[in-house]
C-alpha cells in the first residue's frame, strides 16, 4: 500500500431486509482494518466476505453494482444521511474510505423513495425509470447514416448543454432525495438532450407528454423545486432542465 | 390540453399561476397600505372608492377563486407528494447546504398564512365590504374608515406581534413560490435561476416590508 494510508475500524448499521415485502430492520456490523484506500464498495466486499465466512443467517448484504467508475447508475446506497455519500458529484463507487474517520459509525439505506420498491437489502427495483425511457427517451426517426461533422450545425452552448443532460446516469439519487420522490430531473434531463439538438427536435412534442406521462402513471411525486436533487446529482444535472421540460410539455399540450 | 391539468406539470402550472396572481394581489394591497401611512383620509378615499362596487366585487370574487384554486391543488400536491414519498422514511437524512428552508416547509407555511388571513379578514374584510354588504349597523368605525380600523387593531401589541409573525410566514412562502412559479412556467434557464432567486428575495422583502411598516407605524403613532 502507499504511503499515508490509514486502517480504519468502522460500525456499519445495514438496512437488511429479506425480500420485496418482508419487514426489514437495521444490523450493526463491525469491519476492522479497513484501508482508507479502499473504495466503499470494496469495503462492502470484505463486509460480505466477512458475513460469508461467519456463516451469518441473513447472508451477505445485497447491494446494485456494475461498472465501478461512475458512469453506469447501478450503484444506489444512501450512506450517513446522503444518496452516494458525503461527498459530493460521485457515485457510491467512487466513494472512498478516505472521507470517513477511524471508530465511525456508519448508516447505510437503500434509494426510499415510493417509485423505487426494495428488492432485497439495499437493492431497489429501478425498472421505472427504465419504463420512463421506454415511453418516449428515445430519437425513431430516420437520422441516416454518419453524417459530415458539419452537416448539421449545432450551436456549441446547445451541444454543450445538451451533453450536460446527457450526463444523467439514471442512479435514480435524485428522486430518493425528493421530498416528493420526484422523477423530474431524471425525465428532465433526458427531454433536454434530445430537445436541445436538432435530431431530437423533430419529436420533442411527442417526447416530453409521453415521458410525463410515464413519469405520473408510475406513481412519481410532483416537483417543487426545493433543488435537493441537483445538489446531489452525481452528475450535477442542473434543475434548468426542469424549466425546459415544462416549457417543452407546455409548448405540447398547446399545439394539440 | 386533454389532460393537461390532471399531469403533474399541469398541477403545478395552477400553482403558479395563481400563487402569481395572488402575488400581484399582494403588491396591490401592500401599495393600498401605504396610502394608509401617508394619510389617513387618502386611505379612506381609496376605501370608498374600493367599496362594494361591481368592479371590487368581482375583483373580490375572482382573488377568492384564485386562493380556492391555489389551497386545493396544494392540497391535492401534498397529498399525491406524501403518497409518491413511500411509507418508509430515512434513518436520517443530512441535505446539503443550499435547499432553501421554504421549499421543504411550503405546505406548512401556506397553512400558517391560511390562519392569518382568516384572522385578518375577520380583523378587517368582515368590518368593512362585508359589513356594508350586509347592511351591519352599530360598529366602532364606518365600513369605509379604513384608517381607523388600521389604528384600532394595530394599536393592540397583540395584534402587531401576531401580524409581524404571520408577515415572516408569508416572506417564507412568497420568497420560494416567487422564483418557483417562473421556474413551473419554463421562464427560467441556468443563467435565470440565480437572478429570479435574487429579484425573488428584494421583491418580497419590499412587500412584506410594505405591509410591516403600516402596522409598526400605525403602533408607534396611536394615541
Amino acid at each position: 500500500m502507499a504511503e499515508g494510508h490509514k486502517s480504519l475500524n468502522l460500525t456499519l448499521k445495514v438496512w437488511r431486509q429479506a425480500g420485496r415485502n418482508a419487514q426489514g430492520q437495521f444490523k450493526e456490523y463491525t469491519v476492522s482494518n479497513i484501508s482508507t484506500e479502499a473504495s466503499f464498495l470494496e469495503m462492502m466486499d470484505i463486509l460480505n466476505e466477512q458475513l460469508i465466512e461467519t456463516a451469518d443467517p441473513d447472508g451477505p448484504v445485497a447491494f446494485d453494482h456494475d461498472c465501478r467508475e461512475g458512469i453506469c447508475g447501478m450503484c444506489s446506497l444512501f450512506i450517513n444521511g446522503r444518496a452516494h455519500g458525503p461527498d459530493d458529484d460521485i457515485t457510491t463507487c467512487q466513494l472512498h474510505m478516505r472521507k470517513f474517520n477511524d471508530g465511525d459509525k456508519i448508516t447505510i439505506e437503500p434509494w426510499r423513495s415510493g417509485g423505487f420498491p426494495i428488492i432485497k437489502d439495499l437493492m431497489v427495483d429501478r425498472t421505472a425509470y427504465d419504463k420512463i425511457m421506454q415511453a418516449g427517451g428515445f430519437v425513431s426517426v430516420s437520422t441516416g447514416g454518419v453524417p459530415d461533422a458539419n452537416a448539421i450545425p449545432i450551436p456549441k452552448p446547445d451541444a454543450d448543454e445538451a451533453m450536460d443532460a446527457a450526463a444523467c446516469i439514471g442512479c435514480g439519487a435524485c428522486a430518493a432525495t425528493c421530498k416528493n420522490g420526484s422523477a423530474m430531473l431524471f425525465v428532465s434531463a433526458k427531454v433536454s438532450q434530445l430537445a436541445l439538438l436538432p435530431q431530437g427536435k423533430a419529436e420533442a412534442a411527442r417526447r416530453a407528454k409521453a415521458m410525463v406521462a410515464k413519469m405520473d402513471e408510475l406513481g412519481f411525486g410532483n416537483c417543487t423545486n426545493t433543488g435537493a436533487c441537483e445538489l446531489e446529482c452525481p452528475k450535477s444535472v442542473s434543475i434548468s432542465h426542469i424549466a425546459r421540460l415544462n416549457r417543452e410539455f407546455l409548448k405540447a399540450n398547446i399545439k394539440d | 390540453m386533454k389532460g393537461f391539468f390532471k399531469s403533474s406539470i399541469g398541477k403545478k402550472l395552477v400553482m403558479s399561476i395563481t400563487g402569481l396572481f395572488l402575488i400581484l394581489f399582494l403588491l396591490f394591497h401592500m401599495s393600498m397600505n401605504i396610502v394608509a401611512i401617508i394619510s389617513g383620509e387618502a386611505y379612506n378615499k381609496v376605501c370608498e372608492f374600493l367599496g362594494t362596487n361591481w368592479y371590487a366585487l368581482a375583483g373580490t370574487a375572482v382573488l377568492a377563486l384564485g386562493f380556492l384554486f391555489h389551497l386545493v391543488y396544494a392540497t391535492i400536491l401534498t397529498i399525491q407528494n406524501r403518497k409518491a414519498r413511500g411509507n418508509d422514511r430515512y434513518d436520517n437524512q443530512n441535505l446539503p447546504a443550499g435547499v432553501e428552508w421554504s421549499s421543504k416547509n411550503m405546505f406548512v407555511l401556506g397553512a400558517i398564512v391560511f390562519v392569518g388571513l382568516i384572522l385578518h379578514l375577520s380583523h378587517f374584510w368582515s368590518k368593512m365590504m362585508f359589513a356594508e354588504l350586509a347592511g351591519c349597523e352599530g360598529l366602532q368605525f364606518g365600513a369605509t374608515d379604513g384608517a381607523a380600523w388600521i389604528n384600532y387593531y394595530f394599536s393592540q401589541w397583540y395584534n402587531v406581534v401576531i401580524y409581524l409573525v404571520w408577515f415572516v410566514a408569508i416572506w417564507f412562502h412568497l420568497n420560494h413560490g416567487f422564483w418557483s412559479a417562473f421556474h413551473t412556467l419554463g421562464a427560467s434557464n441556468s443563467k435565470w435561476i440565480p437572478r429570479l432567486k435574487c429579484i425573488s428575495t428584494w421583491f418580497t422583502s419590499i412587500v412584506m416590508g410594505g405591509f410591516a411598516l403600516t402596522v409598526l407605524v400605525a403602533f408607534f403613532t396611536a394615541k
